[in-house]
């Protein structure tokens, strides 16, 4: 005789009923990103020495690098969040986080400066009000294209 | 005679998640003839393996299939590896079969979704993807990606699982298997879903083997072919054999696929409590030169693998045959003789991925 087994859903189907939804109430609850996921790619723009690296290894070339501005550009919705940019960079100043990047109408970039390096110190230390004054550290802005 | 009809199907249907295009010659309600066509979604990926350098490429080849992402990243490894006489250590090779078997769990789990679905069985394809959405919490735990892993490089990988981690994927296989089970009941016992699957598309074994099938389906018409059972990676240390039926019938494809998941969750912890410690990554220096061949067993069937290159930064060549493509000769002798309402179901049994099959 065939096997067979009375209603094997109806547990799971009334179960179900009485139970919560699995699903969260996002946005409304906020999302749980664990630790490793790769949302966003973001730059400790001090430590960067604009060898480009970053960009000649960007799969989709999202990242560009102007060494003689300082200045290192990343295409938020070109970028594929591959990582490779920080397997590649010599000074470890790219992270990945998690959190994924806001939606837009627009693609646009966001350009990140380097910081002007105070000028080498003269065989006799100047006053400290004659250095000049560090850019601040991060200065990001928005380029629609 | 009857009087024939064509009727187009696809590459736009309900059923189907990918653009597969048939045209189906009818005798009344039944098919008599079915001609394929294919080449909606033709990327061009091959080709771009020729001006992208060889390492950055692995981050292309993933993003051949969303679903096979890491099978693909790890054959093109793999490859590239015996080019260049690189051995993986073997705690890398360990992570690259767990990755891999968790892919096995979530590819089943999506095509049994969708198989409900197909029947119009809302809330079992609800329960199905309830339970794969548990392994893409893990994929995002272990490797920070939920569909595309990012974590296969030239010499091994680039993530590591601390014990921690491990304990937990050993955890959460677990809850799978337990739930999964009235899952798997409903889908083989329930009369429902067994006189809609039963006697449906029987592919006879030598019909499967002259057809050249590969995978589920060729283990669903009782041919015992498992390209793990190659020992690629850690598979070599892992006790398993390939899952059989006999019928060669809908139900016995959706069979082997249930019981694969089973397999392949027993596979998981298997490897986690044998993984040894150790690098995950061998060094890789120079450029690539030489040519090689190799299959590896992604979640549909048997994928082959070629590259060749000639020691520059860029490889000359690389060709990807995924199994969709070896499947869909078989797909078209069986639905020869079937009824029109039965052609969506009978396409899904083959687990059609079309963006793999044309790259």
């Amino acid at each position: 005789m065939e096997e067979w087994k009375f209603l094997p859903f109806a547990h799971t189907a009334l179960k179900n009923l009485f139970s919560k939804p699995v699903t969260t109430s996002y946005p409304f609850a906020p999302a749980k990103y664990p630790e490793r996921m790769r949302g966003h790619v973001e730059i400790d723009i001090e430590s960067c020495i604009s060898c480009g690296l970053c960009a000649r290894n960007c799969p989709p070339g999202a990242i560009t690098v102007d060494r003689a501005a300082g200045t290192w550009t990343i295409q938020r919705f070109d970028c594929v969040q591959c990582g490779n940019c920080t397997n590649v960079c010599p000074k470890k100043c790219l992270h990945i986080r998690p959190g994924y990047t806001e939606p837009d109408c627009q693609k646009h970039s966001e350009t990140f400066t380097r910081p002007v390096k105070p000028a080498a110190p003269a065989t006799k230390p100047a006053a400290p009000a004659a250095q000049p004054a560090a850019q601040p550290a991060q200065t990001p802005k928005s380029d629609p294209q | 005679m009857a009087k024939r009809s064509i009727v187009p199907f696809g590459p736009q249907h309900p059923v189907l998640p990918e653009p597969v295009h048939l045209d189906l010659v009818l005798e009344d309600e039944v098919v008599v003839d079915a001609v394929p066509s294919i080449g909606f979604v033709h990327r061009g990926l091959e080709k771009l393996v020729e001006t992208k350098d060889f390492k950055e490429y692995v981050y292309i080849v993933e993003r051949v299939c969303g679903i096979c992402s890491f099978g693909h990243g790890l054959g093109y490894c793999q490859c590239l590896e015996q080019i260049m006489n690189v051995q993986v250590p073997p705690r890398a090779a360990y992570l690259r079969t767990i990755w891999m078997e968790m892919s096995r769990v979530h590819s089943h789990l999506l095509w049994l979704g969708l198989l409900a679905d197909a029947m119009g069985f809302e809330s079992l394809f609800m329960e199905s993807w309830r339970l794969r959405e548990k392994i893409l919490d893990m994929f995002d735990a272990t490797t920070g990606g939920r569909i595309i892993f990012s974590v296969n490089c030239i010499g091994g990988v680039l993530k590591d699982m601390d014990n921690g981690m491990l304990m937990r994927l050993s955890e959460v296989t677990q809850e799978i298997e337990q739930d999964l089970r009235p899952i798997a009941d409903t889908f083989l016992w329930e009369s429902t879903v067994r006189s809609r699957l039963h006697g449906l598309g029987i592919l006879k074994k030598e019909d499967a083997i002259l057809a050249g099938a590969v995978g589920p389906m060729l283990r669903a018409s009782g041919v015992a072919y498992d390209a793990r059972k190659l020992g690629y990676a850690a598979y070599n240390d892992l006790e398993f054999e390939p899952i059989t039926s006999e019928e060669g019938d809908s139900y016995a494809r959706c069979e082997v696929r249930i019981k694969e998941i089973f397999q392949s969750l027993s596979l998981i912890r298997q490897a986690i409590s044998k993984i040894p410690n150790g690098p995950i990554q061998e060094p890789v220096k120079g450029n690539p030169n030489g040519e090689h061949f190799m299959r590896i067993e992604q979640p549909r069937g048997e994928a082959i693998y070629y590259v060749k290159a000639s020691g520059g930064r860029f490889i000359d060549r690389f060709r990807l045959r995924t199994p969709t493509t070896s499947n869909i000769p078989p797909m078209v002798q069986m639905l020869k003789g079937c009824q029109l309402a039965d052609v969506p179901l009978l396409v899904l049994t083959i687990d059609p991925c079309i963006s793999c099959t044309e790259r």
